[in-house]
């Protein structure tokens, strides 16, 4: 036993917490509970753990994937509950385990979206919203690390569909590229703004919801 | 407001700091607790976890269960932006609830340019920024910390404040007004009552009168108002509260680190020191006790540093038994031990040397001036060839880079004086190069002075702080002295230190400039982001007054001042008799020396001595 995977949740107060900031936070959760981390060699070790999707400040997750690696064999079982016991609020681990797939095959998010219309009932923008997502081509303006450019959304996401509308807010799903290109959930509302402005919602949350494969399976 | 806040906060730069929910918050059931309080803090989350007096008061005051102590900082102006234009009221962080539903609001006063964020935290809560305008008993609002060791700038603001260390004093005070509050007294009747608690300050019982040069003539007590406010103290620190699970933020901040307090106090006596004469007497921790918190707090926290934290580490008498004890530790579990506020003398850089066994990168020194004479003037007990000699180690020791802290506008600060500031900084230089077993590696030397700030309960505390030209032509000729190219010059701003100087000895009526700069848009005027030097003349403008009638005037000894009720433990008589021997540029004996019965004394618990 070497390396390791760490289900987990990032909800409530915790979605504010940074990718970067999740690292040192995670670490002093190990710290505390007492969990023998593996270290890198060198000058300034720092603890071996990575998180395998970075999620961004705000989203809620269900199905946080964190690899780590530790000196000694320790309970997995267990393993959850005694880091839940020290860790801040919104931060729950669900299961750990021995990975059989790296994490670079993690492919699909599954995202739930609350989109909320100030004012105006979310029903009537079902159809408009569910059409507009599964058009063939979606070519919108994405920024990068390396600057602006056009990128066909459509290619790169599937499976939209509008699960309710009650009062002012629009419940979506969708299943979004993770990784190699990574598609934010907040393109879907920006493609909005940017190809269909009379769609685009005042406020859009969004949750993670799990983690697929290329081939469409669950990814653990 | 929940909704309006989940909006706001994807837009703010770092969110996570205005949320809550580290480990180790404390939550309380609303219901069941008797007494909300919101401790604020009038500065950005991340100096605010960082403060030590904060992370104490907080547990101590939640230690005890019928009351809810939550933390209140001033957001970033992004934020107050938003929650203005949004008008969500400033909210606690544990429960987000807004401030009208807390019964008291207890500030931290730790430094002059934090006032103005008072007022506006004020504002945020919804609250008028001055007492006499909240004419309810509920909320109280209050304030503790080293700035209110002269309270009369802030006096309109504030109902009471309390002098002194919080721990005792402050659940006092909370207790007897929740006595008030459920018998429906008025908030008159209330405050009469708590200015009999020791270290309670209430300004409204002091009115001052002025003499037609503008000098204050005296404060004069109404309705029994105690002649004199004496600070409070902790006689026993191994007994006191210590916060042995403090809060263990989610992002990053100032000083991230498990913080030790060593001792409070400090033997040494520098003249210029407010915090030297306002803390003592001098009371230890034992080494025992220390250890044994240290190992506890890095267990609860996870933190990887510890910081042993005091005026003087050198001068703790068991520094050696405290690093072992953490060494022992903290070694194997790669957690780092800190110990700043060391003296320039071997027996620190041993020190240094074991706790700092791979990374050798600076090490700091604050020789406060740059010549013998000006040096005994202040009673800073350091000599050059000590100096000299500890850089020596130093650069054996593999260290590469040394920092002077020095400060312009000493009184009796003479060119010669200035100058000598250079010359000390390139003896250094000449140590190294003798002295350096690796020259390839380079050395970084760097000088850094700031202009020097006269404070109260100091002994120049009468002294007229140099004005801003005098202070940038010495900064001038001290940038011209400083020829070798090893050698780095950084100065601070006259501008800020001139305003400081304003606000630390102002009397009430600073008040008024401190409301008006507020009016003007100031907050968070620590901040170079955001201080504005004319905005704080436009306010003492608006005021009738001249900020050079605070800071660049020398008091009179017999002149009344606006501290002059309020007991930090050390007699002026002392005070003035140091200030006198710095003007024959004769040194005191340090405390471990020789005790110069200066008062603070006293203010210990029977059987309880100081430990100078
Ligand atoms: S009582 Fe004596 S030893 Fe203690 S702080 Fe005062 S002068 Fe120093």
């Amino acid at each position: 036993m070497d390396k390791l995977r760490l289900r987990f949740e990032k909800t409530g107060k915790a979605v504010y917490i940074s990718h970067l900031d999740l690292m040192r936070v995670v670490q002093r959760v190990f710290l505390r509970a007492g969990v023998p981390l593996r270290y890198s060699e060198g000058f300034n070790p720092h603890a071996l753990i990575s998180i395998c999707l970075p999620l961004p400040v705000g989203t809620v997750s269900l199905c946080e994937l964190m690899d780590f690696r530790v000196t000694e064999d320790i309970d997995l079982p267990s393993l959850p509950e005694r880091l839940n016991a020290v860790s801040p609020a919104g931060v729950r681990f669900l299961e750990c385990y021995e990975p059989s797939r790296k994490a670079a095959g993690l492919k699909w998010l599954e995202i739930r979206g609350d989109w909320e219309y100030d004012g105006r009932a979310a029903s009537q923008f079902s159809a408009g919203v569910e059409e507009f997502f599964n058009r063939g081509n979606i070519p919108v303006t994405r920024r990068t690390k390396r600057g602006e450019g056009e990128f066909d959304l459509a290619a790169h996401m599937r499976g939209f569909a509008v699960e309710a509308a009650e009062g002012e807010t629009l419940a979506v799903r969708a299943f979004v590229s993770a990784q190699e290109p990574t598609v934010k959930p907040e393109l879907l509302p920006e493609a909005l703004r940017e190809l269909a402005p009379e769609l685009a919602p005042d406020f859009a949350r969004f949750t993670r919801l799990e983690t697929y494969g290329a081939d469409m399976e669950i990814f653990r | 407001m929940a909704d309006t806040l989940e909006r706001i906060l994807p837009r703010v730069q770092k969110p996570a700091r205005y949320v809550g929910g580290e480990y180790n918050e404390i939550v309380k059931d609303r219901a069941q607790v008797k007494l909300r309080m919101a401790f604020c803090f009038p500065d950005t989350y991340e100096i605010g976890m960082s403060n030590m007096g904060m992370q104490i008061l907080y547990g101590a005051i939640n230690a005890e269960p019928d009351i809810w102590c939550e933390r209140v900082f001033a957001p970033w102006g992004d934020m107050a932006e938003e929650m203005r234009r949004n008008s969500l009221p400033l909210y606690a962080l544990e429960s987000g609830d807004a401030l009208d539903k807390f019964d008291a609001l207890g500030f931290s006063l730790g430094y002059e340019m934090a006032y103005c964020t008072v007022l506006d935290m004020l504002d945020m809560a919804g609250l008028p920024v001055k007492s006499a305008d909240r004419p309810e008993l509920v909320p109280l609002v209050f304030a503790g910390g080293t700035s209110c060791c002269n309270p009369e700038p802030m006096a309109d603001f504030f109902d009471l404040m309390v002098l002194g260390e919080g721990e005792e004093a402050d659940i006092e005070v909370l207790r007897l007004f929740q006595r008030a509050r459920d018998a429906g007294w008025t908030k008159g009747e209330f405050l009469r009552e708590a200015a009999k608690i020791g270290g309670v300050y209430v300004p409204s019982l002091y009115e001052p009168v002025y003499n037609p040069d503008g000098t204050l003539a005296e404060l004069r007590c109404l309705d029994g108002a105690p002649e004199v406010v004496t600070k409070r103290i902790v006689s026993n620190l191994d007994s006191a509260y210590y916060p042995t699970r403090p809060v263990v933020p989610s992002t990053e901040i100032v000083h991230d680190r498990v913080n030790l307090e060593l001792f409070r106090g400090c033997v040494r006596g520098c003249r210029f020191c407010q915090a030297g004469y306002v803390y003592r007497p001098i009371r230890a921790r034992s080494a025992g006790k220390i250890v044994e918190l240290g190992r506890e707090m890095l267990e609860n926290t996870g933190c990887q540093e510890a910081t042993l934290l005091s005026l003087s580490s050198s001068d703790y008498r068991q520094l050696s038994q405290v690093c072992d004890g953490l060494l022992d530790w903290c070694e194997p579990r790669s957690i780092s031990l800190s110990l700043p506020s060391l003296r320039a003398d071997n027996f620190s850089m041993e020190l240094m040397s074991r706790l700092q066994k791979v990374r050798r990168g600076g090490l700091t020194f604050a020789p406060e001036a740059g010549t013998q004479r000006l040096r005994d003037v202040i009673n800073k007990n350091v000599t050059e060839p000590e100096l000299l000699n500890t850089c020596r180690i130093a650069f054996e020791g593999g260290w590469n880079g040394i920092k002077l802290y020095f400060m312009l506008g000493l009184p009796t600060e003479t060119d010669e004086d200035v100058v000598g500031i250079a010359d000390l900084a390139a003896k250094v230089l000449h140590v190294w190069r003798e002295s350096s077993p690796n020259k390839q590696r380079g050395v970084r030397i760097t000088v850094s002075t700031s202009c020097f700030v006269p404070k109260p309960h100091s002994p120049f505390q009468w002294e007229a702080q140099v004005d801003m030209a005098e202070y940038r032509r010495r900064v001038e000729l001290l940038r011209h002295s400083i020829t070798a190219k090893n050698v780095t010059y950084n100065w601070h701003d006259a501008d800020t230190s001139f305003i400081e100087a304003a606000l630390s000895r102002g009397d009430r009526r600073v008040g008024g400039v401190i409301e008006a700069a507020w009016r003007r848009g100031a907050r968070l005027e620590a901040w170079s982001d955001y201080f504005s030097f004319k905005r704080w003349l436009e306010a003492f403008a608006d005021c009738g007054l001249d900020p050079a009638f605070y800071a660049t005037r020398e008091r009179g000894e017999d002149e009344c001042l606006p501290w002059s009720r309020v007991n930090m433990g050390v007699r002026t008589s002392l005070l003035l008799r140091e200030r006198h021997r710095a003007y024959e540029a004769r040194l005191s004996p340090d405390c471990r020396a020789e005790c110069a019965g200066c008062g603070a004394a006293a203010l210990l618990e029977r059987g309880v001595k100081c430990d100078g």
